[in-house]
C-alpha cells in the first residue's frame, strides 16, 4: 500500500524536475516542433528509411571512432603496428575497428540510396533547394572524412591513395606544386602528413558533419518533407491546423524507423562478423602491408565509392580535364534544383524521357564504379568514356527534356492505401 | 518618435558599422595567416629534405639505384652503350610526346636529348608524373608485355604510363609529361649528390 502511495509522489518530483528545467530550456517546445508535432506525409514507402539510417551510421562512427582513438598512434612510425595491436590486443578492439571500418562503406551504401531517392521524387526542387545543397555538402564532407580516415591505417593502399588523391590538386595552374606541398606539409606524404589527417578526421570533419546534419533536418523541417508523390502536403490543411496527408513524425516514423534500423543492423552485423573485408572491397588487400613510399601497390585503386568519379578521371586522356571533369561530376549535383525544368516532381508522374535518362544515369554511375576498380586496358577506357558522356548527360541535357517531358498530371493529394 | 530619429546620426552609424567591420575583417586575416603558415614544412622537414649524396663506382651498366631523396626514389641508371644509341633513334622519338622536354621539368643543364650531366648516368625521380605512383624499370627490349617495338625504359604499373631510357613520355599515355629529373651533380667521378644544382656554363 505504501508502494502505491509513494509511487505517485516519486512522479510528480521528476515531472516537477522536467518542468523545472523546461521553464529554463524549452525543449518540450522543440520535441513538439521537430518530432512529436513534426507532420510528415503519410505515404512515405521503403526508400524514406535512409535519412534515419545515415544517422544511425554517423552516430556509429563516432561511437566506435572515439574508442579507436583510444589505442591508435597517429604516427608514421607506430600507427600501422598501433592498428594490428587494435585488431589482435585490445579486448573487442577487432570489433570496434570492423564497425568502424564497415561503418564508412555502409555510410556511403546508405547515403546513396538517400540520393537516389532524392532523384527519384524530386526531392531537390522547389522549396527544398537549400535541404539538397546542405545535403550535397554533408556529401563532400563525407568524402573528405572517409579520404582523410583512409590514410591513418598507414597500409600501402592508404598511402598511395593517398598520394594520388593529393596530387590532383597539383593540376591547378601556377599554386598547383605549392598547394600540394602546403597540404602535406612535406615534400613527400610523411609522418607530418598522417599526423594532420589525423586531427582533420577526429575533430574538423566531425565537427562540421554534425553541424551540417543538424542544419540540413533545420532546413527539412521548415520547408517540410517530399514525398513518393512529390505533393506537397502543407497545401491541404485540416480544421485543426495540421496537414491532412501528414502523421506525427512520433510515433508514428520513429516506429517505422526502428524497423528499418532493426533489418539494417542485421546486413550490418552480418558483414561485421562474416565478411568485414568484404572481399577486398571493404577493406584493400594491399593495405594489409605497411606503407612505402618506394614502393607502389600493383593496382592503386580507391576503396568502391569513390570509384565512379576515379573512373572517369582516368577516362580522360588530358590530366588536367580529368582532374577538373571528376570535380565536376561531384558538383553536378549541386545545380539539379535549376536544371530541372519540369511541373512535376516525382518519378510517378514523369514521363519516359526523365525515366530513361535517370535510369541511364543510375546504370553509368554503377558502370563507371565497376570500371574504377579495373586495370586499365583499352576497351574498359572506352566504356569508361561512354558511359562518362551518359552521366553528364543527365546534368546537361536535362533542362531540355524535363521541359519536354510528357508528365502526367499530379493528384492533389497523396496516394495511399490502408495496409 | 521622429524627434528620436532626428536625433540618430545615420552617417555616423553607417561610418562605425563599415569602420570596424574592415577592422575586424583584417583582423580575422592577420590571425588566420599563422594557421594557415603552420601547414608548411616545417624547420625539421626542410632539414630532413637536405641533399643526400651517393657513390654510382660500383653500379653496374645496365644497373639501377635506388635512392631516397625528400621520401621520393630517385632513379640513379649507368645506362649501356646500346641504350644510349636508342636515345636518338628515329623511331623511338616518333613515339615521344615531348621528346625536347620543352614541357617538362628538369633543370637546364638536363634539358637535352640525354637528359642528363653525362649520356652514362641518368637520374631522374622516380615519381610517374601522371598521380605519382612509382614507374618500374623494364630495360629490356621487346618486352613480352609492353610490345616488339619497346626500346626499353620505365612502364608505370598503375596506369600504364611508359617512358624511354631518359624518362621522355611515349605518346597516347596518361602521363602528360616526362619524368622529373631532380637537381644534382657529380662531387668527383664516383659520387653524385642530390638536391644541389651543377654549375654549368
Amino acid at each position: 500500500m505504501s508502494a502505491t502511495m509513494q509511487a505517485p509522489a516519486r512522479r510528480g518530483r521528476l515531472a516537477a524536475i522536467a518542468e523545472w528545467c523546461d521553464q529554463r530550456l524549452g525543449y518540450s517546445r522543440f520535441l513538439k516542433q521537430h518530432v512529436t508535432e513534426y507532420y510528415a506525409p503519410k505515404n512515405f514507402n521503403f526508400w524514406y528509411y535512409f535519412g534515419s539510417l545515415a544517422l544511425l551510421v554517423l552516430v556509429i562512427q563516432i561511437v566506435t571512432g572515439i574508442f579507436l582513438t583510444m589505442n591508435y598512434k597517429p604516427s608514421a612510425e607506430d600507427a600501422f603496428a598501433s592498428v594490428e595491436y587494435i585488431m589482435r590486443d585490445v579486448e573487442w578492439g577487432w570489433l570496434i575497428r570492423y564497425m568502424h571500418s564497415t561503418g564508412a562503406s555502409a555510410f556511403f551504401v546508405v547515403v546513396y540510396l538517400h540520393m537516389f531517392r532524392g532523384l527519384m521524387y524530386g526531392s531537390y526542387k522547389n522549396p527544398r533547394e537549400l535541404v539538397w545543397i546542405l545535403g550535397m555538402l554533408i556529401y563532400l564532407c563525407l568524402m573528405a572524412e572517409a579520404f582523410f580516415g583512409y590514410l591513418l591505417p598507414w597500409g600501402n593502399m592508404s598511402y598511395w591513395g593517398a598520394q594520388v588523391i593529393v596530387s590532383l590538386f597539383g593540376v591547378i595552374p601556377g599554386i598547383g606544386e605549392s598547394l600540394v606541398e602546403w597540404i602535406r606539409g612535406d615534400y613527400y606524404i610523411s609522418d607530418i602528413t598522417l599526423n594532420r589527417f589525423f586531427a582533420l578526421h577526429v575533430i574538423a570533419l566531425p565537427l562540421a558533419l554534425i553541424f551540417l546534419v543538424v542544419v540540413h533536418i533545420l532546413a527539412l523541417h521548415e520547408v517540410g518533407s517530399n514525398n513518393p508523390d512529390g505533393v506537397e502536403i502543407k497545401q491541404l490543411k485540416g480544421p485543426d491546423g495540421h496537414p491532412v496527408d501528414g502523421i506525427p513524425f512520433h510515433p508514428y516514423y520513429t516506429v517505422k524507423d526502428l524497423v528499418g534500423i532493426t533489418v539494417f543492423l542485421m546486413f550490418f552485423a552480418g558483414v561485421v562478423f562474416f565478411a568485414p573485408e568484404m572481399g577486398g572491397y571493404f577493406l584493400e588487400h594491399a593495405n594489409f602491408q605497411p606503407a612505402n613510399p618506394l614502393q607502389t601497390p600493383e593496382n592503386i585503386a580507391p576503396v568502391w565509392y569513390f570509384t565512379p568519379f576515379y573512373a572517369i578521371l582516368r577516362a580522360v586522356p588530358n590530366k588536367f580535364l580529368g582532374v577538373v571533369l571528376m570535380a565536376l561530376a561531384v558538383i553536378s549535383f549541386v545545380f539539379l534544383p535549376w536544371l530541372d525544368r519540369s511541373k512535376v516532381k516525382s518519378i510517378r508522374y514523369r514521363g519516359w524521357i526523365y525515366k530513361t535518362f535517370l535510369f541511364s544515369f543510375a546504370v553509368s554511375f554503377i558502370a563507371l564504379g565497376y570500371l574504377g576498380l579495373q586495370h586499365v586496358t583499352p576497351a574498359y577506357t572506352y566504356a569508361a568514356r561512354f558511359f562518362t558522356v551518359v552521366y553528364f548527360a543527365f546534368f546537361i541535357l536535362m533542362p531540355w527534356y524535363t521541359k519536354i517531358d510528357p508528365t502526367k498530371p499530379v493528384p492533389e493529394r497523396v496516394t495511399y492505401h490502408a495496409h | 518618435m521622429s524627434a528620436e530619429a532626428e536625433r540618430i546620426d545615420g552617417g555616423r552609424r553607417h561610418f562605425l558599422l563599415v569602420a570596424t567591420t574592415v577592422t575586424g575583417v583584417a583582423g580575422l586575416a592577420a590571425t588566420a595567416v599563422p594557421f594557415l603558415a603552420s601547414w608548411k614544412p616545417s624547420a625539421r622537414a626542410q632539414a630532413l629534405g637536405a641533399p643526400v649524396e651517393q657513390d654510382v663506382s660500383k653500379l653496374e651498366p645496365g644497373g639501377v639505384l635506388k635512392v631516397n631523396w625528400r621520401g621520393q626514389a630517385i632513379f640513379i641508371v649507368r645506362r649501356t652503350p646500346e641504350m644510349i644509341a636508342t636515345l636518338s633513334d628515329p623511331k623511338v622519338i616518333a613515339q615521344l610526346r615531348d621528346p625536347n622536354s620543352e614541357e617538362s621539368e628538369q633543370p637546364e643543364y638536363a634539358k637535352n636529348e640525354i637528359r642528363a650531366l653525362r649520356p652514362e648516368f641518368l637520374v631522374l625521380v622516380g615519381v610517374c608524373t601522371h598521380l605519382g605512383c612509382a614507374p618500374i624499370d623494364r630495360f629490356q627490349p621487346q618486352d613480352a608485355e609492353l610490345g616488339a617495338d619497346w626500346p626499353g625504359g620505365f612502364y608505370c604499373p598503375c596506369h600504364g604510363s611508359r617512358f624511354d631510357m631518359a624518362g621522355r613520355v611515349f605518346k597516347d599515355v596518361p602521363a602528360p609529361t616526362n619524368l622529373r629529373i631532380p637537381p644534382y651533380r657529380f662531387l668527383n667521378e664516383s659520387v653524385i649528390q642530390i638536391g644541389v644544382d651543377a654549375e654549368v656554363a
